[in-house]
């Protein structure tokens, strides 16, 4: 063992003096953040790096934390699961403002195949069309026609496809499995038999 | 002892590292509002789908789903259409409220922002 080696036992208490010195209050720093990021808060309107401090929309406005905090519990986005909050009766949103309107909904669940080595992506149309009518999406953004429209990853995170929503309006893109949610070969999976689109199961 | 004063300024330096940023789907308007001299608008997502479901404003009320793809002039609304169908007077504050919606900061840009985890389309 050579003089200055960096295991010499003359520089044991450099290293303890580094944890003690940043690694611990980091961690401690870290558990603290975590803390404030668990219990969910929203930037007051003023500070929000948007409105204008001086407007006198401020103070009439409603704050986010103030319609928000009372919604079901998401740790992205509006930190709001917005689905959720309709099933549970948390929200009422209207359906349509014209009497004539017909409310579309559908039921079915589509299978996305070509997804690589991620797990099937699983299209669900109810939970779409809670808050969407079909127009949004067919057929200017997907074709109704099975397998027509080619899907990727790179338009979805160029804010095409899927992505006009998810990542602007819906949850983000970080929460991956929340569409990439249907094993190869599971269960679920071979539900849908040699279809691509299945009337939705009891979950 | 350094201790504590070290971890306040990680935290600190954590705090920073997070920066303010606007409510996930909050879309700024600028088509004419800069130029014509007054606010930007800002259009809060999450306020209003409390209320009602997309389907109501991109389908009923004609707005495109794409943020700027939407050309809404302040005759439109004043005459019913788009944000006029509701912001009448009657059923959420009329037009003459400028500032309720033209409340953006100076400089802002158009668009719409999303959070910290994204911060929107295209941006990644």
């Amino acid at each position: 063992m050579s003089d200055g080696s960096p295991h010499a036992p003359g520089s044991q208490p450099r290293w303890r003096g580094v944890v003690l010195r940043w690694v611990l209050p980091l961690l401690l720093a870290l558990a603290c953040a975590g803390t404030f990021a668990a219990a969910r808060e929203w930037l007051k309107i003023a500070a929000d790096d948007l409105h204008d401090p001086k407007s006198p929309a401020i103070g009439v406005l409603q704050e986010p934390a103030e319609a928000l905090a009372s919604l079901p519990h998401d740790y992205v986005g509006n930190q709001v699961r917005w689905v959720q909050a309709l099933e549970s009766g948390a929200i009422n949103p209207r359906t349509n403002i014209l009497p004539e309107t017909k409310v579309n909904l559908r039921n079915t669940d589509v299978l996305l195949m070509h997804t690589a080595n991620m797990p099937l992506v699983k299209f669900p149309h109810r939970q779409h069309t809670l808050w969407l009518d079909c127009s949004n999406c067919h057929d200017a953004i997907f074709e109704k026609k099975q397998g027509a429209t080619k899907i990727g990853m790179f338009a979805v995170l160029s804010g095409e496809k899927c992505g006009l929503c998810h990542g602007a309006v819906a949850f983000p893109l970080t929460e991956c499995k929340r569409c990439h949610s249907v094993e190869r070969d599971s269960a679920e999976h071979k539900a849908f038999g040699t279809s691509l689109v299945r009337e939705r199961g009891p979950s | 002892m350094t201790f504590l004063p070290r971890a306040l300024v990680l935290a600190l330096g954590l705090a920073v590292v997070v920066p303010a940023a606007a409510e996930y789907a909050d879309v700024v308007l600028d088509r004419n509002s800069t130029k014509q001299g007054v606010r930007a608008v800002i259009f809060p997502h999450w306020f209003h789908r409390i209320r009602y479901r997309c389907k109501v404003c991109h389908s009923e009320l004609g707005f495109k789903m794409r943020a700027g793809a939407n050309v809404v002039q302040m005759n439109d609304i004043i005459n019913g259409k788009f944000c006029g169908m509701c912001h009448n007077g009657q059923v959420a504050w009329s037009p003459d409220r400028c500032d309720l919606c033209h409340s953006a900061k100076k400089g802002v840009k158009p668009g719409i922002y999303g959070s910290s985890e994204t911060t929107g389309p295209s941006k990644w």
